[in-house]
């Protein structure tokens, strides 16, 4: 709804709320359930009921727990049965300076050691709180920094002597970041940032607190709970995966076809081409998020090449997946784009200068987002603030998706070029590396786990100390597959997680990425549970498949591995069971295992 | 800006906040008279006003206004 997307009217989403909520719900059937517990240090109603809206607009539709007024510490940290029996799938502390106690803060008396005391008290309470969170209720949470004070004791001074407010808080913030960076599941909400960018003496006006116990200005809540929401939609699978971009006025100055690529505005010799060069970066730099380049242009293919031929051009051809310079309309660009990267248009971020072609864009695939590009020196702030690509995790193999793409793209021509599908697999030359799990896989693990939808049995999500605790326990059974072919590393792709019963096998988690579906690792996957269990003596196996509204293309998946369906219930979830007999036939012909050990 | 004019976009602000078409406020409507309208959604209608008529309440004015005649009073003597 454009009325919600990044450059918004906060005035007009504050004034009408209600009939914004009622559009967004008439609106859009097809949304995922999350439940949010917002754990509040301030007055929240304003920041749930518009958090909701952001929320629905990116197909999420969340049922809220809100605490009382400042009630954080307590509804958190305390048993709490109304927070138990919700189960929350997120948890949101939404706390702020106004929430550190006038006698926490240092005085002009107190020397080093009391000041870090005093840093160290603050903290300790917020991490108590995360870690008794994390352990009661196993889910995310989004932990609030803190703003800078909206006055100055000592002035400038405050910010470097240690009993400065300035001081204080740039530390606190500096050991919440640190908390952040080493644990799974934990993000900040950088109010700080944020209220900067808005202006902190506006974001902190007095008046909504002492008026109405709100820790920000009402008028700055559209833009913080905006943020939030990135975070949330980001962490449940929801970011965007493509930029799809324009050239002539968009990554350059000028139109390469009229005026040649010598007289194009990019690099170091004119403040318009530096302006498009530091666009470029910015474009560049997201090539190591994962983001994946695209070019969709009107312009004859070597025309548009020339302009990245440019030895100051920052971009190259090779930085783009795909390269369409044509003169197909952008909407047809767009959709061969998403066909030959197997993505949904919904992935896509549209970038163009010219108003028409978005207009084309937005009427043609309303779920992809388009950027309301104005002047080229503000290119950078609007895609910047519109969060599209908000990073909650980076694993390694995000800087490595555009190759993955490419390689899968190749993939897919070498299998039009093959007689049979068999044959294809041989050619792949494919070879996986399946064992029991290792520390350097485990946030990768830990990651798919949280990730995967659609080819995964029980959807059961596991945090990465979880991952690590099972690692360890013999009462366990693990096993990651890492997949390899001549075009590329595809890295983790499969997670198996057993523990035993009685001498049996009960199957909690059997998943697999897929960028790897039909390649056969499934049943190498199968090969290697039962030589492991072998091994160990286990003599069944018993394999449960819960029915989510993603996961139906492995309904009968251990009926295709050999399994025997025990029981079904009218929930449609199944158990199944398969005896390992003295003798066993591989399943999996097509891929070397383990450098063929026991092939 | 007359009284009536005042009237006219303020009850236009009102309705838009409680989404309601029908709402007709005059000088004795308080919070009783219209269903949503609590203590939270009392600051959005404040915040709605501000921006109609480009001012802000000073916290004073806001404590003691009783009925939406002491609220026009206000929007008529600092808003625009």
């Amino acid at each position: 709804m454009r009325e919600l997307e990044y450059p918004f009217d906060a005035e007009f989403i504050l004034k009408k709320k209600r009939a914004l909520r009622k559009k967004l719900i008439a609106e859009n059937g097809n949304m995922i359930e999350k439940r949010v517990a917002v754990l509040g240090g301030a007055t929240t109603d304003d920041i749930v009921k518009i958090l909701e809206l952001f929320l629905l607009n990116y197909g999420i539709r969340p049922v809220f727990y809100e605490s009382e007024f400042n009630r954080f510490y307590e509804d958190g940290m305390f048993q709490n049965i109304a927070l138990e029996n919700f189960k929350p799938d997120i948890i949101y502390i939404h706390t702020s300076i106004r929430n550190i106690n006038e006698n926490e803060f240092p005085v002009m008396k107190d020397d080093r050691a009391v000041a870090a005391q005093k840093i160290n008290d603050v903290y300790l309470r917020f991490e108590e709180l995360w870690k008794h969170l994390s352990e009661t209720y196993n889910c995310p949470i989004i932990q609030n920094n803190f703003q800078l004070p909206f006055y100055r004791l000592m002035g400038n001074k405050d910010a470097t002597d240690y009993r400065g407010k300035v001081n204080f808080i740039s530390r606190l913030n500096i050991a919440f970041y640190d908390y952040a960076d080493t644990h799974e599941n934990f993000y900040i909400h950088d109010i700080n940032y944020e209220s900067a960018s808005y202006g902190l003496e506006k974001w902190s006006d007095p008046f909504y607190w002492h008026m109405y116990k709100y820790d920000m200005s009402v008028h700055a809540i559209p833009y913080s709970t905006f943020n939030v929401a990135n975070i949330i939609k980001s962490v449940f699978g929801k970011n965007k995966k493509v930029l799809n971009l324009d050239l002539d006025n968009t990554l350059w100055g000028g139109v390469i076809g009229d005026a040649g690529a010598e007289s194009i505005e990019i690099g170091q010799e004119t403040s318009l081409g530096q302006t498009y060069a530091e666009f470029q970066k910015y474009i560049l730099a997201h090539k190591d998020l994962g983001v994946l380049l695209t070019v969709n242009s009107k312009n004859s293919e070597d025309t548009a090449l020339q302009g990245f031929e440019r030895p100051d051009s920052i971009l190259k051809r090779e930085d783009f997946i795909s390269f369409k310079a044509n003169w197909n309309s952008k909407a047809e660009n767009l959709a061969e784009t998403a066909d030959e990267l197997g993505l949904l248009p919904e992935s896509f971020v549209f970038v163009d200068d010219n108003p028409a072609e978005r207009e084309m864009i937005r009427q043609n695939f309303p779920e992809a987002a388009v950027v309301e590009m104005k002047d080229v020196e503000h290119y950078i702030g609007i895609i910047d603030k519109s969060g599209y690509f908000e990073v909650t995790e980076l694993s390694r193999e995000d800087g490595r998706r555009s190759e993955m793409y490419r390689e899968n793209m190749l993939r897919n021509r070498a299998r039009q070029s093959c007689e049979n599908y068999e044959e294809y697999l041989v050619s792949l030359e494919m070879k996986a590396e399946i064992k029991s799990f290792v520390p350097i896989y485990m946030s990768r693990i830990a990651q798919l786990t949280n990730k995967s939808n659609q080819f995964n049995l029980t959807t059961r999500r596991y945090s990465q100390s979880e991952l690590e605790k099972i690692a360890e326990d013999p009462l366990y059974v693990t096993l990651y597959g890492k997949l390899e072919d001549k075009f590329g590393d595809n890295g983790v792709v499969s997670v198996i997680i057993g523990h035993r019963e009685k001498g049996d096998l009960h199957i909690d988690l059997w998943l697999m990425s897929c960028r790897v579906l039909k390649r056969d690792m499934e049943f190498a996957m199968m090969d290697e549970l039962v030589h492991l269990c072998r091994e160990n003596g286990i003599k069944k196996l018993r394999g449960y498949y819960y029915l989510t509204a993603k996961n139906s293309m492995v309904k009968s998946f251990y009926g295709l591995q050999g399994f025997t369906k025990v029981s079904e219930d009218l929930a449609g979830n199944s158990v199944w069971e398969y005896v390992i007999e003295p003798l066993y036939v591989n399943k999996n012909r097509v891929i070397k295992v383990n450098g063929g050990e026991r092939q | 800006m007359t009284r009536e004019s005042t009237y006219e976009r303020l009850n236009d602000v009102f309705r838009d906040v409680f989404d309601d078409e029908k709402i007709q406020i005059c000088d004795e409507t308080t919070s009783g008279d219209i269903e949503d309208w609590d203590s939270f959604e009392h600051i959005n209608l404040v915040v709605a006003v501000e921006e109609e008529f480009h001012f802000k309440f000073p916290m004073g004015k806001v404590i003691t206004m009783k009925n939406v005649g002491e609220m026009v009073d206000i929007i008529m003597e600092m808003g625009r």
